[in-house]
Order: structure tokens, then C-alpha cells, then sequence
């Protein structure tokens, strides 16, 4: 799966989430939970569809590191390379 | 139609579930009805048998109005519709105004319908609309407005807060999480509401209804929980017996709870059984939240947002994660001393989190 690829799955599980959200408007590289109002539950569910759409699993430590698009992109793609 | 929060006065039914002659049991979704706090589904009480509908879908009803009858299991088919008891006064108005008293229940002696019953029901009718009527959001406003400015009006709310150690419980959470993969975790919420859940059976004035002028205390401990909705407006539903709950419980409901909110599918003993409620504003950053106290409900709790703060710990200074529990209470039912102490009870749960 490509980083564009990994991209478009992860803003199409973003709406899942938060479906009134403009996701065209959401800058990659700021916060996901100030720009698109997500509580805790809110991003333990984006944890959650990540987990189920990728395989991928992600330990509670590392949820600092998909705080915005552009970090779960780069953790995605990393995960997936090891 | 259910009374679905203190100031509901009527409700519009979208759409029958069930059919005369559909067996019924108790819990089961017999009808959708549209309220203020949007789509509500309407339990069934008892187990029985469906035997008549009496409202058609897309009629506005008071609360009150009776929806259906439904015979108990093992009773004998109801004989041909009997003539509702009715004051001539009470049958006079509601031939004046169009309303229908077989789709009332009387208040009156041996539930007679009386004059008073016919006019809240005519005065709870959609007035003949010439405005469109104001979208979801804006008559969830309105409706939040009422019941607001009525606990303010009415209820005599102190407050208290104290700030609480997390520690222990977010130390005892984190290693119960690593063990855990991301679909079983829980959250800090679960745990907060655990302990005040079990604070609430060592102080059950607080979990109590006010009704006509008394304080009745409440067997079972139903936590609201108040849910920002995405377009505006919150809804309080319950978690019912929340406090016999395992934490792993707690959070399947709250998640299930917050989903069918946003989703407009909650139940209708959702919304009528709430004995308290609790309202965390702690992820919009806030550090206090003092609530208004939601009639007839006597008490609310707030959480805020979970911050680091240098913290006494055996006579030396540490950095520990704190939050502040602030409880807004109805000086009707209860005082200070008491107040205090339900506090220090949800503190104290939290400080030993692997008896939650």
C-alpha cells in the first residue's frame, strides 16, 4: 500500500468518525483531535478502525505519534515495512 | 408517550415496530418517537400481547397519551372497547377541541379523565403551523433552555469540587492497557464513573428524584451521561445499574451509548431513568465544570480535563496527574458535610482502581 494509499484510507475512516467534519480542510501536519473536535472516544474509535483496516496493532504508547494525518501515514507505512 | 426529560410535553410518532397480535417482551422496541432530543425508541414495560394501536404515524401527542394497549401475558382478549371513564365537564371540552379522551390517561379518581387532562392535552397540540417548524438543533435548544432555566428557577444548587490524585488509577490503567489490544482498552472515563457510581451507593440522597415537593431516593444508580451531540446540543442518557457494572462493562456501554446519541437511536428508558449525571469536559481543556442540575434530578457531577501538578506525596513534592471532581447539588436534599463526603468517596475509590 502506498503513502497515498494509506492516506485516503485513513481520511475515509476519519469521516467515519467524525462525519460532519471537512476533511478537505484539515491540514496533515496539525492536530486531528483541536481541528476536527475528536474527544477520547472519538480517537480511541480512530484507533480502533486503524486497527481493523490495517492489521496493524498500536500500543497505547504510541498514540502520540498518530496525533495528525501526516504522523499516522508515516506510522502506518512503517508499521506495514516491519 | 413517555416523558422523556422534565420539560417534554409532547411527541410525534414516526413508526410502529410492532403489529396487534406481536407477543411483546419487556425491553422490546414497540415505536419510534420524534422529541426534542431527536429519534427515540419506545420499550415495552411489560411482556404481552400487542392488541391495539391507538396513535397513527405522524401525529403529534401529548405525554401521557396512551400509544397502544397491550394485554398482559395470560389475560383474556379485552372485550369490545369499553367507554373511557370521563367527567362530562372533561367530555364536553375535549368535543370543543378535537381531542380524542380514549388517547388519554385520566388523573382523576380511579383514573378518570378530567378537565384538566383535556386541556394539557389540547394545549400540548402543534398549533396550526403558518412558521416552519424550527430544524432538530433549534428545538433541542429550546428545549434545553426550558428544562435549564427551570432547575435554575427551582432547584437551590450549591456547589463543591476537590482535586483528585489519578496516580494510582492511571498508573494501574496504563499497565492494564498494555496487555490489552486497542479494541479492549479502556478509558479514564470508565473509571471515574465507576467510582462515582459506588460513592453514590454510600450516598443515596444524592441519587434520588424530586417529586411533588420530596426527595425520593432511587434504588438502582442509573449514571447519565452527558454526550455532546455533532450539530449541537447534548443528550444525558443512562447506563443503567452502573455501578454493578464491571469497568469493561462501563466502557462497552459508553461507547455503545455515545454511538447511538450521535446515531439519534437511543432508548426511550435511556432518557426517563437517569438518577444522576455526570459530565466530563476534560478533552475540551477545561479544568472545573460546575453542571445544572437536570430535574428531577437532585445532583451532577463534572469532571475536567486531567493535567500534571506538583502534588504532596509522603512529605515530598511529585508531579502526578490530578482532575478536578465538582459536584453541583440540590440544597433541598442534601447540604455540605454530605456533599463533601461523597466527593472524598469518589476519591478515595480512585486511589485503590483495581477494586473498581
Amino acid at each position: 500500500m502506498t503513502g497515498t494509499e494509506i492516506r485516503a484510507t485513513v481520511l475515509r475512516l476519519l469521516g467515519d468518525v467524525a462525519p460532519e467534519a471537512d476533511l478537505a480542510a484539515l491540514r496533515p501536519d496539525a492536530p486531528l483531535r483541536e481541528q476536527l473536535d475528536l474527544d477520547s472516544m472519538d480517537f480511541l474509535n480512530l484507533m480502533i478502525a486503524i486497527h481493523e483496516a490495517f492489521g496493524v496493532e498500536i500500543p497505547e504508547a504510541d498514540y502520540p505519534r498518530l496525533a495528525t494525518l501526516d504522523g499516522c501515514v508515516e506510522y502506518l507505512a512503517g508499521a506495514r515495512r516491519a | 408517550m413517555p416523558v422523556l426529560g422534565s420539560d417534554m410535553e409532547a411527541g410525534t410518532l414516526v413508526a410502529w415496530r410492532k403489529r396487534p397480535g406481536d407477543p411483546v417482551r419487556r425491553g422490546d422496541i414497540i415505536a419510534e418517537v420524534e422529541t426534542e432530543k431527536g429519534l427515540i425508541e419506545v420499550e415495552v414495560f411489560d411482556n404481552g400481547v400487542v392488541e391495539k394501536l391507538l396513535v397513527e404515524p405522524g401525529t403529534k401527542v401529548p405525554v401521557g397519551t396512551v400509544l397502544a394497549l397491550i394485554r398482559e401475558e395470560g389475560a383474556p382478549a379485552r372485550p369490545a372497547a369499553a367507554r373511557p371513564r370521563a367527567t362530562p365537564a372533561a367530555r364536553r371540552l375535549a368535543a370543543e377541541r378535537g381531542v380524542d379522551v380514549a388517547t388519554l390517561v385520566g388523573t382523576g379518581p380511579e383514573g378518570a379523565i378530567t378537565r384538566e387532562d383535556v386541556e394539557r392535552a389540547g394545549a400540548a397540540r402543534p398549533p396550526r403551523a403558518v412558521e416552519p417548524a424550527p430544524d432538530q438543533a433549534a428545538r433541542m435548544r429550546q428545549a434545553i433552555a426550558a428544562a435549564m432555566a427551570r432547575s435554575k428557577r427551582e432547584v437551590p444548587h450549591f456547589y463543591l469540587s476537590t482535586t483528585i490524585d489519578l496516580g494510582p488509577a492511571l498508573a494501574w490503567l496504563a499497565r492494564t492497557n498494555e496487555s490489552r489490544p486497542v479494541t479492549a482498552r479502556l478509558l479514564p472515563g470508565a473509571l471515574l464513573l465507576k467510582a462515582t457510581a459506588l460513592a453514590l451507593r454510600e450516598h443515596p440522597e444524592l441519587n434520588a428524584h424530586w417529586v411533588e415537593g420530596r426527595p425520593v431516593p432511587r434504588a438502582a444508580v442509573h449514571v447519565g451521561m452527558a454526550i455532546a451531540l455533532r450539530d449541537g446540543g447534548l443528550v444525558a442518557p443512562a447506563i443503567h445499574d452502573t455501578e454493578r457494572r464491571t469497568l469493561d462493562e462501563l466502557m462497552g456501554a459508553l461507547r455503545d451509548l455515545v454511538a447511538r446519541a450521535r446515531a439519534g437511536t437511543l432508548r426511550s428508558s435511556e432518557l426517563s431513568d437517569p438518577t444522576i449525571t455526570v459530565t466530563s469536559l476534560g478533552d475540551q481543556g477545561v479544568e472545573t465544570v460546575f453542571g445544572v442540575i437536570y430535574p428531577p434530578q437532585v445532583a451532577i457531577v463534572g469532571f475536567g480535563r486531567i493535567v500534571k501538578r506538583p502534588w504532596v506525596v509522603e512529605g515530598g513534592v511529585a508531579v502526578r496527574p490530578v482532575v478536578t471532581a465538582a459536584l453541583s447539588a440540590d440544597h433541598r436534599v442534601t447540604d455540605g458535610h454530605r456533599a463533601a463526603r461523597f466527593l472524598a468517596a469518589i476519591d478515595r475509590y480512585l486511589q485503590e482502581p483495581e477494586g473498581l
